[in-house]
């Protein structure tokens, strides 16, 4: 799954600072909505639903994209286990961002909820009802929301420290699509 | 792309950088799940303080434990139109799932002992656009707040003697309540019951007008009166017996009846009531045409949350109504994780 490029394509890059902001905001609102009983609470759920929804639809575009261009190669001069580390942050970040948005649409179909988008717009119930069910994925969206979140923060400093520290160009494989494709 | 000589040692100061910029990411997350702010009202403290000394009821619903299930419909005459675009409105039957309750922690409370009885509905019109509603008998809420609740809750837990006084003293719109809890009579049947949403929830009209209203369920049977002691006599689970007997003889009715306020009416405090002059539309009937225990039953694994509204109906200024939609989920949450607690068969082995 490796290219000869040395960046990540537009829509790649594009798709990965998008989805960032989205998934960040996600982590923040979910733990946000459940721990206050003001109006807020509904507003956040408002949020929340959709905006998974979407995370769920850009995150399969992303992984067609991938599988599709590829990435580029890691430095060839990266340790061992660090190139360990990113192959399976890769993969537990895209297991995170399909599964969570499955996860959240089954555990309220289990539950009986009406998934509701925007307004008039509701989904289908993807599960049957049942207590069980609704436990166990109930369980699951809370449990993997940390794990999400504890992943995102090592990838982060994982990031920075090649950026700061290694300054070996990964930064650059995904800098922001503004910045000019120039070799250092 | 060549590696810079300075990365062979270790740059203190650029890890610095790293672990700050971590680190404040973390401590934004847990500032915002409320593990920094031991005084935010969460939905679990919420839902805690309605609990019995000994702890829930394991399975049950953490308020309105006591309860059973019914089926039936909702007759929509199409006089809601005028009010809601909502399809629940549109002349036709709409199959219903509700539960008659008493507003009790204990499943296994005696029914003369318990003063406030309620109603969950859950009408479901073609579209899938759900009405779901939870109602009260009593005309008005005892407290004006959610944060009110939560005192009222606290102060009838609690050991120290003067803390009911202390907690009116701070909250005397709840003597308004008490009057009702003293003063109104009681009956025998949850039949004979007026269900009120108290809150109030904004409706939207097929051109886009915004109207607040409030609704109740009036009551086809005629309200007979009967004293506590007397329904105490009857056994501790009468009302529960007498709506089985009942239904099954013939389906009882309700008239929907929504309620529209004028300008300036309290809309944000289900403790006041509404004059009694405001416009009322009568939008249809609710027919109960049969009768389930609870523990096998089609209500159980219901949450009769009030924020799941069809679109033409939505929150108002009420904060009640996502109070209440936080701390019913948190319920849910755990009554379905204790399922195990409470047997799926018909009398839930009760003891
Ligand atoms: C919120 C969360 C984030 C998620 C879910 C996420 C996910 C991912 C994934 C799955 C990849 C693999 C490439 C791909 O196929 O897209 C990746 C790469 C990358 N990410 Fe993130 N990312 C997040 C936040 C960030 C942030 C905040 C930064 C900057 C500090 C960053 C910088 C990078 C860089 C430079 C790469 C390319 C290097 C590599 O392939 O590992 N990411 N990210
Ligand atoms: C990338 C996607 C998602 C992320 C990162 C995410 C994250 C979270 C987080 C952090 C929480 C709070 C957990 C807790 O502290 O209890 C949460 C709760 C919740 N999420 Fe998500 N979520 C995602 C997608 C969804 C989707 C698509 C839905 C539904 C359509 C959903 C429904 C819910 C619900 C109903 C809760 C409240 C659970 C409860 O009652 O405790 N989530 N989510
Ligand atoms: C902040 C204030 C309130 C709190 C914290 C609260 C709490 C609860 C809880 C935890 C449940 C159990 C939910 C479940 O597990 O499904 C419940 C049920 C119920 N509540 Fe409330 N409640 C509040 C206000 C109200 C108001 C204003 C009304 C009526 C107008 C009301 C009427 C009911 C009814 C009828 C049920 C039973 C619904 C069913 O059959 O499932 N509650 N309440």
């Amino acid at each position: 799954m490796t290219t000869s490029r040395t960046r990540f394509t537009a829509p790649q890059r594009l798709l990965h600072w998008l989805m960032a902001i989205c998934i960040l905001s996600m982590l923040f609102i979910g733990v946000g909505m459940v721990s206050t009983i003001t109006p807020r609470y509904l507003t956040l759920v408002q949020i929340h639903k959709p905006l998974g929804i979407a995370i769920l639809v850009l995150a399969l575009i992303r992984l067609a994209l991938r599988i599709y261009y590829g990435a580029p190669s890691l430095p060839a001069d990266l340790p061992e286990p660090m190139k360990l580390a990113a192959y399976l942050s890769q993969y537990i970040l895209y297991a995170l961002m399909i599964s969570m948005p499955l996860i959240g649409w089954g555990m309220l179909s289990a539950a009986s909820y009406p998934v509701v988008l925007f307004g008039g717009v509701h989904l289908p119930s993807i599960l049957p009802v049942s207590a069980s069910l609704h436990t166990l994925l109930w369980h699951a969206h809370y449990c993997m929301a940390f794990a999400f979140f504890a992943v995102i923060l090592l990838h982060v400093a994982a990031i920075l420290f090649h950026k700061l520290v290694r300054r070996d160009g990964v930064f650059e494989t995904m800098a922001p699509a503004l910045t000019r494709d120039h070799s250092e | 792309m060549p590696q810079s000589p300075s990365s062979r040692h270790l740059p203190l100061a650029r890890l610095a950088i790293i672990a700050v910029v971590v680190g404040l990411v973390a401590v934004a997350f847990v500032y915002t799940a409320g593990w920094l702010s031991p005084h935010r009202l969460t939905p679990a403290k919420l839902v805690a303080t309605l609990a019995p000394p000994g702890g829930p009821a394991l399975g049950h619903r953490r308020n309105h434990a006591k309860g059973i299930c019914f089926t039936g419909t909702f007759d929509a005459n199409g006089n809601g139109s005028a009010l809601s675009r909502a399809q629940v409105f549109v002349p036709g039957q709409y199959p219903v799932v509700g539960r008659f309750n008493l507003a009790t922690a204990d499943p296994n409370a005696a029914d003369a002992m318990v003063r406030v009885r309620g109603l969950g509905i859950r009408i479901t019109p073609p579209n899938g656009q759900e009405w779901r509603s939870a109602m009260i008998d009593a005309p008005i809420f005892p407290v004006s707040t959610p944060q009110g609740f939560y005192e009222l809750q606290t102060a009838a837990g609690s050991k120290d003697p003067e803390a009911m006084k202390k907690f009116i003293a701070s909250h005397p719109e709840f003597l308004t309540f008490l009057g009702w809890a003293k003063g109104a009579p009681w009956t025998s049947s949850y039949a004979e019951e007026r269900y009120n949403s108290l809150n109030s929830f904004l409706f939207i009209d097929g051109s886009g007008t915004k109207r607040i209203t409030r609704w109740s369920l009036i009551p086809a049977a005629q309200p007979v009166s009967i004293t506590p002691n007397e329904l105490a006599k009857r056994g501790p689970d009468f009302l529960e017996q007498e709506i089985t007997q009942r239904v099954a003889a013939g389906p009882q009715r309700w008239s929907l009846v929504v309620t529209v306020a004028n300008p300036g009416d309290p809309t944000a405090d289900p403790n006041k009531a509404w004059p009694a002059d405001r416009r009322s539309v009568e939008v249809g009937t609710l027919t109960v045409r049969q009768i389930e225990p609870e523990a096998d039953g089609p209500c159980r694994d219901i949450n009769y949350d009030p924020t799941v509204l069809p679109a033409g109906i939505t929150t108002s200024d009420d904060p009640f109504p996502a109070a209440r939609s936080a701390a019913y989920s948190r319920s849910y949450n755990s009554r379905t994780a204790e399922a195990s607690s409470y047997p799926r068969t018909p009398t839930g082995a009760k003891q």
